[in-house]
């Protein structure tokens, strides 16, 4: 409970642009103004084709539902502040740099290449220093999955160094 | 007796009992691991189902949603960790009667309740789905969209955080599927000059990240946790004693959990709080509570558990999911090309049945696998984090891109991961941007479709009395947090 206190009384000694609620509400807001905008863009159907309403009408109506209803969470927040959350630990920080990694990875070089990469560099930063453990989640278990995929679905994975290898 | 013979049918067919006994299995380790769940393994393992038969599909994926919903109290009772949402309130009572030493009497009390409570609900399944299944051929477009408006709302009045929070999710999850070609004019809308995103954001990449990725995101967050696991020596079966205490808790939670289940929201998890709560408040000993009580784990159980089949009334019936893992089902069921809805039943009674009998058959099976299996299952939450978690993610990384065969399905699964884990973090569930996204076409096509019918003039779904009373309900649901809110600030 006093943890609790503090937390808020904290929250309410940050600037407004510095709390949570702000940030949230903003980005939110900030999206759905950017979306709401494109909305514009689309085309136009013409009268005699069109059915009901214009296809942009119903995301339009959708976003100013949201902008408005962020409003009100944001107004609601100015009374009843968020607890203030945990910074997120170095951990997280470099499992969303995985997930970054994977996608040039994928991308660039070998899909199946990037899975593995991913598991050994996930599970070294999670605590996994035994070698055996890392090459079974890298290397041992996604050619499972690889193979498991390729027989069974019929699977065909993109072009890579190493699939083309499989491949070929 | 027809349909009685049809739900018996899994049981003459060796390969239907295969998928059950897996499907069991499955869900049961799924339940077991905390941040897995029915939901997410369902998600997983949709694109194998596309090997299977469309009833096998089905059967896999109820028996991994009945078995997995239990599995959550192994978890809960040992670690003090729901291994789902749904098992939360177990932890309550589950855990310190474990820490007295009795934890195969609380394991055995939350397997017989779980087995009770979702016979239960299979029964309700049985006789109302078919009701409601005959009362939505009176349905036209207009009563569509306002049931999958009352859906949506429902969402914000019972799921679980912040009612308009949950509303932003849900309108987030209709805005998702208005991407891709527009289905009436085929214009393009938030392509971006994508080409593969003219055919839309697919279920799987949203799902999966949401959820399974999501969690991988937020257990990166805990790698230093320790669980204090609590030894496990064998099942016991409920004395006498504790069935004369807690019967007609099973029987009013299995009530509870069936009711909650059929209303569309979060289904399990918000059935398990309520089955709790109302066993605290009718019982003898609500002092007991918190500190190890046997009812209050069976009026957790049993609620959880009944809402599985109740949840699956709306999605058979309506096609309206009753919650996050039977919105899974019904994917797997469109995908499959079974249209739920009143035709259904008319047309293939023999596939509905079959769904049926095999939720029966689920049961009895984690009844059975629970009370000699337990102690096995829990060892499999001794698997490490660090080795479980890369796993989950070469499975989802492939089950993602297997379906369309689209490296852009597995980057849109990692960027709803990234948002999922956020969305979390600040207070938005993620379940209703999923139902959300199931019901966008359902709820936007209607509406188009309406104002054709009614030639543009929005005040005529008020002449229907159908639309109109769900627009009510409706009404009643969004102002029902508000009177809640108020009432507990009175008090």
């Amino acid at each position: 409970m006093k943890n609790v206190q503090k937390s808020k009384r904290a929250n309410k000694s940050l600037p407004f642009f510095f709390k949570d609620e702000f940030k949230v509400s903003f980005v939110i807001i900030f999206v759905s103004v950017v979306l709401l905008i494109t909305t514009f863009t689309f085309d136009i159907v013409p009268p005699i084709l069109n059915r009901g309403i214009q296809p942009a009408t119903f995301p339009k109506a959708l976003l100013i539902l949201i902008i408005a209803m962020t409003l009100i969470v944001y107004y609601l927040a100015t009374k009843n502040p968020w607890k203030i959350e945990k910074k997120l630990p170095r951990s997280f920080f470099l499992t969303v740099f995985s997930f970054v990694l994977f996608v040039i990875v994928s991308k660039t070089l070998d899909f199946f290449l990037a899975i593995s990469a991913l598991s050994i560099f996930v599970a070294y930063y999670w605590g996994e220093k035994r070698l055996f453990y890392l090459l079974l989640v890298g290397i041992i278990f996604p050619i499972i999955v690889f193979v498991f995929f390729e027989t069974i679905l019929g699977l065909r994975f993109p072009p890579g160094i190493i699939t083309n290898i499989y491949y070929s | 007796m027809d349909n009685l013979l049809l739900m018996l049918a899994p049981l003459f067919s060796s390969k239907l009992l295969l998928v059950l006994f897996f499907g069991t299995l499955f869900g049961l380790i799924l339940g077991v691991l905390p941040g897995l769940g029915p939901t997410t393994g369902g998600a997983l393992i949709l694109p194998f189902t596309m090997t299977l038969d469309p009833l096998s599909a089905i059967v896999l994926l109820t028996s991994i949603y009945c078995a997995g919903t239990y599995g959550g109290a192994i978890t809960a009772v040992l670690i003090n960790t729901p291994g789902t949402p749904a098992a939360a309130a177990t932890c309550l009572d589950g855990y310190p009667l474990a820490q007295k030493g009795e934890a195969g009497r609380a394991l055995g009390m939350a397997t017989v309740s779980s087995t009770v409570g979702g016979i239960f609900s299979v029964v309700i399944l049985v006789f109302f789905a078919p009701i409601l299944a005959q009362l939505a051929y009176e349905f036209g477009q207009p009563e569509y969209f306002a049931l999958a408006i009352f859906g949506l709302t429902m969402l914000a009045s019972i799921g679980e955080g912040s009612p308009i929070k949950n509303l932003i999710a849900g309108a987030f999850g209709i805005l998702i599927s208005t991407v891709g070609k527009d289905f009436m004019t085929s214009i393009d809308r938030f392509t971006f000059g994508i080409n593969e995103l003219t055919e839309g954001i697919g279920f799987i990449p949203v799902v999966v990240g949401l959820f399974a990725m999501s969690e991988m995101l937020t257990q990166s967050t805990l790698i230093n946790q320790v669980f204090n696991r609590i030894a496990l020596k064998a099942i016991k079966l409920p004395s006498k004693d504790d069935y004369k205490k807690t019967w007609k808790t099973i029987l009013r939670s299995s009530g509870i959990g069936s009711f909650i289940g059929v209303l569309p929201a979060e289904g399990g998890t918000v059935a398990s709080l309520i089955g709790y709560s109302e066993a605290k408040r009718f019982s003898k000993n609500p002092e007991e509570f918190g500190k190890g009580s046997i009812e209050g784990i069976a009026g957790a159980e049993a609620a959880n558990n009944a809402a599985t089949g109740g949840a699956m009334v709306p999605t058979l019936a309506l096609g309206i999911p009753g919650s996050a893992t039977t919105a899974v089902i019904l994917t797997g069921l469109i995908i499959h090309g079974v249209r739920p809805g009143p035709d259904l039943f008319r047309e293939q009674p023999d596939f509905l049945y079959g769904i049926f009998g095999a939720m029966l058959i689920a049961n009895i099976l984690f009844f059975i696998f629970g009370f000699f299996g337990a102690k096995i299952f829990a060892r499999i939450t001794l698997v490490p984090n660090k080795i479980l978690w890369p796993m989950i993610f070469a499975v989802s990384v492939c089950g993602t891109y297997s379906l369309n065969q689209s490296i852009i399905d597995v980057w849109i699964m990692l960027f709803f991961g990234v948002l999922g884990f956020f969305m979390r973090r600040y207070g938005f569930s993620v379940v209703p941007v999923i139902i959300g996204l199931i019901l966008g076409e359902l709820v936007e096509g209607t509406l188009r479709q309406s104002l054709v019918i009614f030639d543009g003039n929005w005040l005529m779904f008020f002449t229907r009395p159908i639309a109109l009373t769900f627009f009510i309900l409706s009404l009643i649901a969004l102002a029902f947090p508000l009177i809640r809110s108020r009432k507990f600030r009175k008090k």
